[in-house]
């Protein structure tokens, strides 16, 4: 496959932005017909290769070639005309348009100087059957879930001739069996020749789909191997550049606070008695003590999300009762939720989390703030200290307090919005996917903080796709199927696929001790 | 040079002095000011005086905007306000008193503040858009001004009245004086505390924002309340320069003015992050593109293009597309002086 | 181009002015109940008695107070007159005033009288009447048809002769002097017939001494405060100026603050000539801040009610009757102010 031209070619690539230097230096070349992971942390530039080689940023130094003719790309428009192709991480789509129209934006067929429509239905139906998705093309997007909507994405990018198609964290919010669709997917398009750079914190899928990975590290080259000489260990070391005591040190801290947390005859902090809501979960009780990690475990769709919504005062319950303290509470607001310290952390961290063109500072005072009220605002000199803190204690980068959110990476972002919520000192923190999208390193230490925080008495409500990681945190599990709670078990040597058993069949009977 | 070069308000105060150059040229004594009968007497007093009324709405248009909202009733406001207060003096036995004065003004504001609340309420609680929302007191709004004139252009001969308009106080205009005094306190009121953060959060990410725990809702009909606040006085201003309430064209088009000075300052229409700096220059410009034409004596028949031409060139250089490309020719000159000095 | 009468009504008819308008009707219509209709037992004259006679008016709205005032003194003299009159308000809309006619050719009515809205779109109503023998006179707005037939007569006034009238009295003013003499002149809204003729007869008349030059000429929209802030640049970059003419008064009203700010007298420092003579102007003239006014009435009643009469009876009128108007000096305002309406 080296016996050929590199279909692309990046030389000496770098990017400034203000107080970040996003490249520096970055050599990457692709070849047609193979997946090329990019691996990295987040910051270390790999959402910043991807747009600078579709032309979304210009570069400020550097050599691009494409098919061996020098390239600048004057944005994505210019590069999808040269047959570079992208799927963002977070989904660019416009959800008020039909999934026919998102497929097709741009390049509708046309008929009588006007658009096709039943041919654009027709074209879009055969992307979408060749990706065995089984979608209406005239519905909405913005009725289907974000899986979907992410598979749609997909069908956008590879329904054009592309040479190059981009994959950039296409599966942080697949299950399995649609990553294996994917795959699928991916194997047919490398088979005709086009060439895939693919982005994953998944290791697993990243050595089952690779056949080469460029590691990146802050905005820096670390090198470009193959992936079956290279150790996950070593990619891991490589990725984080420091070794991988953090993660074992997690292991020994979680096993402790489990052998610690003996609650037995406590008043549960919060605690819902046949809290529902139509058309979001069924109503259902559940418990959450003090210092207590309550994962809560299912599929997309299963009410896990809707579970914290209500929970956390965003969407109103409107059937049973949600007790803190033991006294009933009506949540109308976030707000009264917050003013209870109960604070939840919302899985859409783009529309719902950060505030994109506020600085790292105001954005980790926002919640703190809004509870003080409007004329008692907190001294710069406090939000200083307070923005210092986390930064340091989160490992946020750029560490300047005045850089706007807009500039993170994804897992930078997510950091700021945790700052915010442990600013308030919530009793209970709910998480919804606080790691999705984010590499091992980040994953690593917001895990290491979760079991922190629940061993100085914080309540976590952990919600994640990933069932290693509610194991490895949870001092109990509550799974649910169908927007029904169908199970609420100890974590006591759980594993993955008792887990998984619940899951599938909704009953705790069915191998929860296996 | 490059952060003067790249600041938003780079462009709009360049503006501001071309203009200032070209009535230099037109007219050598636009930069005199002198004392006449104790007050200061000039083209520059002429500009900050007429541009009171546009400042005062602007800068409650800016804080409307920064939550994603628009004002586009602060016009019919004008008008309401000036004709209550008119209807008030013309009705009082004596009018010259200031305690009839006082009355007036404090009823029309009042009058106004509810509007105020009503545009808050359609938007904060009944979630409609801003631009429809304040479209139905835009244009109901001059005709209860009608009503309450009758029809009739409202003369009033009242001297108290009259000062807030063409007054002075230590030899400045009370006009301007009122503008500064607003436009402090709005200043003052949402960077001194944590008000302006919270709206720019609400126009940024209005769910990010409620789940942070802001009370949108609160802010909506605080900005809209403001709004009318600054219209009910600019109103005012307006109604008593002109010493007669003229339900038809008082305050005519003013929205369109101050929303045009607070684009021109560097708020984004979008919401967000704004400028109440940026309004400042925004409005001077407007009122000294005024002023320019009839120094130099644009054909009426010309006006307008000779606007336009001047509100295009302000808004394509601020724009982030020209900017770009003013970087990318700054960029081979700066890599050059970095390798140089390496 | 005759589009509007009476500065105050400007061409571009506001649209917040339409909605006002419907707002005002409901007022007004509580006054017309008393006034249609009544009075039929007076003595006449004439072949058909005055008391037979039926006339339908269609009225433009009632955007003015101008439009109020020639509204009231036509209603006023067919009432004095003892012919039965049907009123409608179009509220500024051709198709109800459209409406309007047809029901009044259905209602068999002797004479239809209107004021355009708009100057075309005529013809096919007009031929309705025709077609049913009943003669049409025009008040106020001509109407653009190749056909004249289509109508008996046309009153209004002649805004060039406005013009003129100002003009003469300007050169008979300063008829001794040999210098050069300064005017300022402030135009209606650009584009508006009024201000297009009264510049055009002015200019005219003023044109024929070289002493007479005008050193400027803005539009300040026949508002006040736009008369205001054009005169007070304006005295500013021409400090030598010896006289303001105005198209309206309200503009001269506007100028007359702009003057006392500059410490000046009005009227004696600088002269004023303004067109309208609505009360605020007559007021200003007799205090002498204004120095001369040319009459543009809305006072058409008895003209109007002198054309039907004559229509009726078979009697041929002329197809353009220009309206009775007059000038004021400052004398003769003193005399007149007690007993103006308007």
């Amino acid at each position: 496959m080296t016996a050929q031209n590199p279909v692309v070619s990046m030389t000496d690539i770098s990017i400034s932005f203000p107080g970040v230097k996003a490249l520096d230096g970055v050599d990457f070349r692709l070849f047609p017909g193979e997946v090329h992971s990019l691996m990295g942390e987040n910051g270390a530039g790999k959402s910043t290769l991807i747009k600078a080689l579709t032309g979304v940023y210009s570069v400020d130094s550097g050599r691009m070639t494409l098919a061996g003719a020098d390239v600048a790309f004057s944005g994505p428009a210019d590069a999808l005309r040269a047959g570079i192709s992208t799927v963002y991480q977070e989904v660019n789509l416009l959800p008020n348009l039909t999934v026919a129209e998102n497929i097709l934006l741009g390049r509708e067929p046309r008929r009588f100087g006007g658009i096709d429509w039943r041919a654009m239905r027709k074209r879009a139906k055969e992307l979408l059957t060749g990706l065995h998705l089984d979608v209406d093309p005239g519905s909405l997007l913005g009725d289907h879930s974000l899986a979907v909507q992410q598979l749609v994405a997909i069908g956008r990018a590879i329904d054009v001739e592309a040479k190059v198609v981009i994959l950039d964290e296409p599966t942080s919010s697949l299950d399995a069996d649609e990553v294996a669709e994917l795959f699928r997917v991916i194997r047919d398009l490398k088979s005709s020749g086009v060439a895939i750079l693919f982005v994953s914190h998944f290791l697993d899928q990243v050595y089952e789909i690779s056949d080469r990975l460029t590691v990146l590290r802050n905005g820096k080259l670390v090198g470009e191997y193959r992936p079956e000489e290279l150790l996950r260990i070593d990619l891991v070391q490589k990725m984080i550049g420091k070794d991988i005591a953090v993660l074992d040190d997690l292991e020994r801290r979680t096993h402790s606070a489990q052998s610690g947390g003996d609650l037995d005859g406590e008043r549960p902090i919060v605690s819902a008695i046949g809290l529902g809501r139509k058309g979001a979960i069924e109503p259902l009780d559940l418990d959450v003590y003090e210092g207590e990690v309550v994962g809560i475990a299912g599929l997309l769709g299963s009410g896990r999300t809707e579970l914290a919504r209500i929970l956390s005062g965003v969407d109103r319950p409107d059937a049973g009762e949600l007790r803190v303290d033991g006294v009933s509470r009506r949540f109308r607001t976030p707000r009264a939720a917050l003013s209870a310290r109960i604070a939840y952390s919302s899985e859409n961290r783009r529309a719902e989390g950060i505030v994109d063109e506020l600085s790292i500072r105001d954005n980790i005072a926002l919640a703190l703030q809004a509870d003080k009220g409007w004329f008692r605002r907190i001294p710069k000199k406090r939000q200083d200290e307070l923005a210092a803190s986390y930064i340091s204690a989160l490992n946020i980068r750029p560490a300047n307090p005045d850089a706007l959110v807009r500039n993170l990476s994804g897992g930078n972002q997510q950091k700021v919005l945790l700052a915010r919520w442990l600013a308030v000192a919530p009793r209970l923190l709910i998480l919804d996917e606080p790691t999705r999208g984010i590499d091992v390193g980040a994953k690593a230490e917001i895990q290491k903080l979760v079991a922190n925080l629940a061993e100085n008495g914080m309540s976590v409500v952990f919600i994640s796709a990933e069932l290693e990681e509610v194991l490895r945190l949870s001092n109990r599990i509550a799974i649910m199927r169908d927007r029904r709670l169908v199970a609420d078990i100890d974590n006591d040597d759980l594993s993955v696929d008792s887990l998984l058993a619940v899951i599938a069949d909704g009953s705790v009977t069915s191998g929860a001790t296996s | 040079m490059s952060s003067i070069l790249t600041h938003r308000l780079f462009w709009p105060v360049v503006m501001l002095l071309v203009l200032f150059a070209i009535n230099l040229v037109a007219f050598p004594g636009f930069f005199v000011i002198e004392v006449k009968d104790g007050h200061l007497f000039g083209s520059l007093v002429d500009i900050v005086r007429n541009g009171a009324p546009t400042l005062i709405i602007a800068v409650g248009m800016t804080l409307v905007i920064a939550t994603r909202g628009i004002d586009l009733s602060v016009g019919a406001i004008c008008a309401i306000s000036g004709a209550v207060a008119c209807s008030i003096l013309l009705g009082s036995p004596n009018p010259g008193s200031v305690g009839t004065v006082v009355t007036a003004v404090v009823v029309a504001v009042v009058i106004s503040l509810v509007l105020g609340v009503w545009n808050g309420f359609l938007v904060a609680v009944f979630g409609v858009q801003p631009i429809i929302a304040t479209l139905i007191l835009m244009t109901a709004g001059r005709g209860v001004a009608m009503l309450i004139t009758e029809g009739q252009i409202l003369t009033v001969n009242s001297p108290p009245f009259k000062v807030i308009g063409s007054g002075f106080l230590f030899g400045i205009p009370v006009a301007v004086l009122i503008a500064a005094l607003i436009f402090t306190a709005a200043a003052v009121l949402t960077r001194r505390t944590a008000l302006g953060m919270l709206i720019e959060s609400v126009g940024i990410n209005p769910e990010a924002s409620r789940q942070a725990g802001v009370r949108s809702r609160g802010l909506l009909f605080t900005v809209y309340t403001f709004s009318a606040l600054c219209a009910a006085i600019a109103g005012l201003v307006l109604t008593s320069n002109q010493t007669a309430a003229d339900a038809n064209n008082t305050g005519l088009f003013i929205e369109l003015d101050a929303i045009l000075a607070v684009v021109i300052g560097g708020t984004s229409l979008a919401g967000g992050r704004y400028s109440l700096a940026g309004t400042l220059v925004g409005a001077l410009v407007i009122q000294t593109l005024v002023t320019t034409v009839y120094t130099v004596g644009i054909p009426p028949i010309a006006t307008m293009v000779f606007k336009a031409a001047v509100v295009t060139a302000v808004c394509l250089l601020q724009s982030p597309t020209t900017n770009a490309v003013i970087a990318s020719w700054r960029k081979p000159i700066a890599a050059r002086f970095r390798k140089a000095t390496v | 181009m005759r589009r509007v009468n009476g500065a105050r009504s400007g061409t571009t008819r506001k649209h917040a002015a339409r909605v006002a308008g419907i707002a005002a009707v409901a007022a007004l219509a509580v006054t017309l109940s008393g006034c249609a209709g009544g009075g039929g037992d007076q003595a006449a004259s004439g072949p058909k008695d005055a008391g037979d006679i039926v006339v339908g008016f269609a009225q433009v709205g009632a955007e003015s107070g101008w439009r109020t005032a020639n509204t009231k003194d036509i209603q006023r003299a067919f009432k004095d007159a003892g012919i039965e009159l049907k009123f409608s308000d179009a509220q500024q809309k051709q198709e109800n005033q459209i409406k309007a006619i047809r029901s009044y050719i259905t209602q068999q009515v002797d004479v239809i009288a209107f004021s355009p809205v708009v100057e075309t779109g005529w013809d096919a109503v007009l031929k309705e009447a025709k077609d049913a023998g009943i003669p049409v006179v025009l008040t106020d707005r001509a109407v653009d048809s190749e056909d004249e037939t289509l109508y008996e007569s046309f009153l209004g006034s002649d805004f060039i002769e406005e013009g003129k009238k100002a003009g003469q009295w300007v050169v008979e003013e300063y008829a001794d002097q040999t210098e050069p003499v300064e005017i300022i002149q402030l135009e209606g809204t650009t584009g508006a017939a009024p201000a297009i003729d009264r510049a055009e007869g002015f200019a005219e008349v003023i044109g024929a001494d070289e002493k007479f030059q005008v050193v400027a000429s803005q539009t300040g929209d026949f508002t006040r405060a736009g008369g205001k802030q054009v005169a007070e640049a304006l005295l500013k970059s021409n400090p030598g100026v010896d006289l303001i003419y105005a198209h309206n008064d309200d503009m001269g009203l506007g100028a007359i603050e702009a003057i006392e700010a500059a410490g000046m007298v009005p009227g004696q420092d600088i002269k004023i000539v303004t067109v309208d003579a609505v009360k605020d102007g007559m007021t200003a003239l007799a205090e002498g801040k204004i120095n001369f006014i040319v009459e543009c009435s809305p006072l058409l009643g008895d003209q109007l009610v002198d054309i039907v009469k004559k229509v009726v009876a078979g009697e041929d009128v002329e197809k353009r009757i220009i309206t009775e108007e007059t000038t004021f000096t400052q004398e003769q305002a003193v005399e007149a102010l007690p007993e103006r309406q308007y």
